[in-house]
């Protein structure tokens, strides 16, 4: 720690990187100029190249060329932990923790206190992470077990394990994805009163409402090519998204009410789950987007999984087109035409290892691609060929592996995969998270074209202003149940979030008043 | 969007080839390895490179070679078979039970034998698709009572098939005419060939596959999971009883005590093919390369007057090396 790090004098810079993987070239001629006492955004679209650049930070890979400077000290960091020694902390995504171990030892692993050579000193780790807590005012328990913790909890261990090497860079991937807004609001003051005035901080987000509140200034990364860095109390946001895609975005425009018109495509009434559903009722109509607002927790996440058998239903009906139908695994809802696209696309929607013509066959493979129990690939081959197209999905080739490809594009092949099996009701959950900005737009297009055409959505989102946008409807959930079901022309932020925070109790159990059935 | 049925397909540019050789490098790179160990040996011994001891390696290599190749089955679905080894001791004392025992002719016998593996396998399979029972605990549970029952059934001593006449000649025979090579190497070739075409081309392959690379996902998909895993153990218990037949019609008697430790040898064979322990990635090629090159290193040793204790401190070293090959391979890519 001997350079002085003076306002005139960045605290850290990035000049001239490149990088390539074979094949890809992932960085060139990066730059980044961090200050001491600022939150710089980082934004840009996936693959724009900001993992790539943090990994250079913290020392996972290491730059084939270009300069590190830290308080005006050139470094390269050769591993997590040299980083780390050299000031340099990193809060990753998907978190690093430990679930089976307490707050206080996922704090200090790797370097807890000990008691001569062998034995660990539980106390004074107990005591230390106690005084570190308090520090930053966190309401947590040293010796609660992680796992047991809410993901916001946990992300807040992540960032008193960060702190706790004092480092003078901090970087934060997506900090605030899995968090509501409360959570967030929480998070922004944290880093305001304890990381500001001894650190950096580079924050890494997609959301531009809370790049206006939290950031000072940020750097647009386009293509692993630097493009800008603005002051964020002058940039608009549609000048930021513009600088990231490298082109106008249209907002677009609201969409019309409900069509009341329009056949009950699936209709679910009295619904309840051991663990946390009572008496959801609504109904679906066809090429309707019904939205499902709600806070974390409130049960939309649960109404998708138990609409498709992936959860256990203990009483209720499900209706499809008039007919009573018996769900009970993802087997029988597939058969129905019924299609879940999870929040989690890695884990529950994605064969990651496989390419994109086996991940778009996969669901249809035996209905449409075999003969004689034989897989027919120029058929498989050939639906795909025409997703790929249809779908706008950004793929070398067929033969792609899944992980390789984008949020979106990866987003896009499992839509493909649904359409393939000919589902006519889609339960989309979070279908934008972890997908940039020209991405979603891409994807909202797309929902909004699978509406025209008659498919029925069910769009379960925490972006009030997505809902907002595609919803012809929005079902606002709290603790469990429908609290209302919202017209597109009833619905804003203040509405929905009357209804999200609503105690089910204060809530009287008449469907019609809660405007719940449609029509008749 | 109204076209999405109608566009024409496109060929897609070179992702095929670029994609098939991807593949089949760790295969290459098997096979790679399995020529130097026989040239090494070839230039070492003068007695190893032979027609005849090259037909006496691919024999040694059938009943290896015959569980590895339903194991990769199991493996690439993200599963494991321990129970393979006993398994065929106890489908060799069936085939006694059929054929001596019981009196029954070949053509009746010999498939009995054959569908009492698929049995085993069916109930390894639901043990571990329907009750949910990790397969390691399950195979591990049916291991001991497959070797049990071998002995209980046999009353602990071999069973010789000098009554089933005819019977060894399913391993020992020469269907071709006027060349030495035994019918038990013809069989396994056959049951690869057909072993890797379902692998890659039947909607049984192709599950294997996915079930391997992502259970849940697969099954989100609306797939049936646990009744394509019961299938799949299943299908590689056939490849458990076949096993049990060649075994005992080469030795011509069933050896209760003698399957333990086969299913070591199989896994490893797999493993050395390439094929992931977890799941998702593999095939019969490697897997046949594999059970070679155990077979070559095996025989060429011996040859060499290497002493057994020290054959099984090599072959161990040659797993690691596979594996960490294909890790470092993984890693570059």
């Amino acid at each position: 720690m001997t350079g002085v790090t003076t306002m005139t004098e960045p605290l850290l810079e990035v000049e001239g990187v490149d990088k390539s993987f074979p094949g890809v070239r992932a960085l060139h001629d990066m730059r980044l100029e961090l200050r001491a006492g600022e939150v710089l955004a980082l934004v840009g679209e996936n693959g724009a190249g900001k993992s790539t650049l943090m990994k250079l930070l913290s020392g996972i890979h290491t730059a084939d060329t270009g300069m590190f400077r830290l308080g005006g000290e050139s470094f390269e960091a050769t591993s997590p932990r040299h980083a780390q020694e050299l000031g340099i902390s990193i809060i990753h995504q998907e978190f690093n923790l430990v679930p089976h171990l307490t707050v206080a030892q996922n704090v200090f692993i790797g370097r807890e206190p000990r008691r001569g050579r062998l034995l660990l000193d539980e106390r004074r780790l107990n005591a230390d992470t106690t005084r570190l807590l308090e520090r930053l005012g966190l309401p947590l328990d040293p010796r609660a077990v992680v796992g047991e913790l809410t993901v916001a909890n946990q992300q807040m261990v992540e960032i008193a394990k960060a702190l706790s090497y004092e480092p003078r860079v901090l970087i934060m991937d997506e900090p605030t994805a899995a968090l509501n807004d409360a959570e967030v609001a929480t998070l922004h003051e944290l880093i305001r009163r304890f990381v500001l005035p001894h650190t950096g901080v580079i924050y890494i987000s997609h959301r531009m409402e809370e790049i206006k509140r939290i950031a000072d200034r940020v750097t647009v990364i386009r293509d692993g090519e630097y493009i800008d860095t603005l002051d964020v109390a002058s940039a608009t946001t549609a000048e930021i998204i513009a600088l990231m895609v490298g082109r106008a975005i249209d907002t677009g425009a609201r969409p019309q009410g409900v069509r009341a018109d329009r056949d009950v495509v699936l209709g679910i009434d009295g619904l309840n789950t051991k663990a946390l559903l009572k008496n959801v009722t609504f109904d679906l109509r066809e090429g309707e987007i019904l939205g499902f607002a709600g806070l974390m927790g409130a049960g939309r996440t649960e109404v998708g999984r138990a609409l498709v058998g992936a959860d256990r239903i203990d009483s209720g009906t499900i209706t499809l087109h008039g007919k009573p139908v018996r769900i009970g695994n993802p087997a029988d809802a597939a058969r129905h035409g019924i299609g879940y696209l999870s929040e989690d696309r890695k884990r529950f929607g994605l064969l990651l290892d496989q390419d994109v013509r086996a991940n778009i066959a996969l669901g249809a493979l035996r209905d449409q691609f075999t003969r004689g129990g034989f897989v027919r690939d120029r058929d498989a081959r050939a639906t795909a060929q025409s997703y790929v197209g249809t779908l706008r999905i950004k793929t070398p080739s067929l033969e792609q592996t899944a992980k390789h490809l984008s949020g979106g594009n990866q987003q896009k092949v499992v839509i493909a995969k649904w359409l393939a099996k000919n589902c006519d009701v889609l339960v989309f959950d979070e279908p934008t998270r972890g997908i940039d900005v020209g991405a979603k737009e891409e994807i909202y297009q797309l929902l909004n074209e699978l509406a025209a055409q008659g498919k029925s959505i069910i769009m379960i989102s925490s972006e009030l202003p997505e809902i907002l946008r595609m919803s012809h409807r929005v079902v606002v959930m709290s603790e469990g149940r429908v609290t209302r079901v919202l017209d597109a022309d009833e619905a804003n932020q203040e509405t929905i979030m009357h209804y999200a925070t609503l105690r089910p109790d204060e809530n009287p159990d008449d469907a019609a008043e809660l405007g719940i059935r449609t029509g008749s | 969007m109204a076209a999405v049925k109608t566009q024409a397909p496109e060929r897609a540019q070179g992702g095929g080839i670029a994609g098939a050789l991807k593949g089949s490098l760790q295969q290459l790179l098997a096979f790679a390895s399995l020529i130097v160990i026989a040239a090494f040996f070839s230039f070492a011994s003068p007695y190893f490179f032979s027609y005849g001891n090259f037909t006496a390696i691919l024999f040694s290599t059938v009943v290896i070679g015959t569980l590895a190749i339903g194991t990769t089955f199991v493996i690439i679905a993200g599963g494991i078979d321990l129970s393979i080894g006993t398994g065929m001791a106890l489908c060799a004392v069936m085939s006694g039970v059929f054929l001596v025992k019981l009196g029954l002719p070949l053509w009746l016998g010999v498939p009995a034998a054959v569908l009492f593996g698929g049995l085993i396998g069916l109930v390894n399979g639901i043990n571990v698709a329907l009750l949910k029972i990790p397969p390691f605990i399950a195979t591990l549970a049916m291991m001991l009572v497959a070797e049990g029952l071998a002995l209980v059934l046999s009353d602990s001593t071999p069973i010789y098939f000098t009554e089933a006449p005819g019977y060894t000649e399913i391993s020992t025979g020469n269907l071709i005419p006027g060349v030495n090579f035994p019918n038990a190497v013809l069989v396994l070739l056959v049951v690869a060939l057909i072993a890797g075409v379902l692998l890659r081309k039947s909607v049984l392959g192709r599950y294997t596959y996915s079930i391997g690379s992502n259970e849940e996902a697969t099954a989100l998909s609306g797939i049936d999971v646990r009744r394509w895993k019961i299938a799949i153990y299943a299908f590689a218990g056939l490849f458990i009883g076949l096993a049990g037949v060649l075994i005992s019609a080469r030795l011509g008697s069933a050896q209760p005590a003698t399957g333990m430790g086969y299913e070591l040898q199989a896994i490893a064979a797999v493993v050395i093919g390439g094929t992931s322990l977890s799941g998702g990635k593999g095939s019969i090629v490697g897997t046949l390369i594999g059970a070679l090159i155990i077979s070559v290193l095996n025989n060429g040793l011996q040859i060499m007057s290497i002493p057994q204790e020290w054959q099984n401190v090599i072959l161990g070293c040659v797993i690691l090396v596979a594996v960490y090959t294909d890790r470092i391979r993984k890693k570059e890519l």
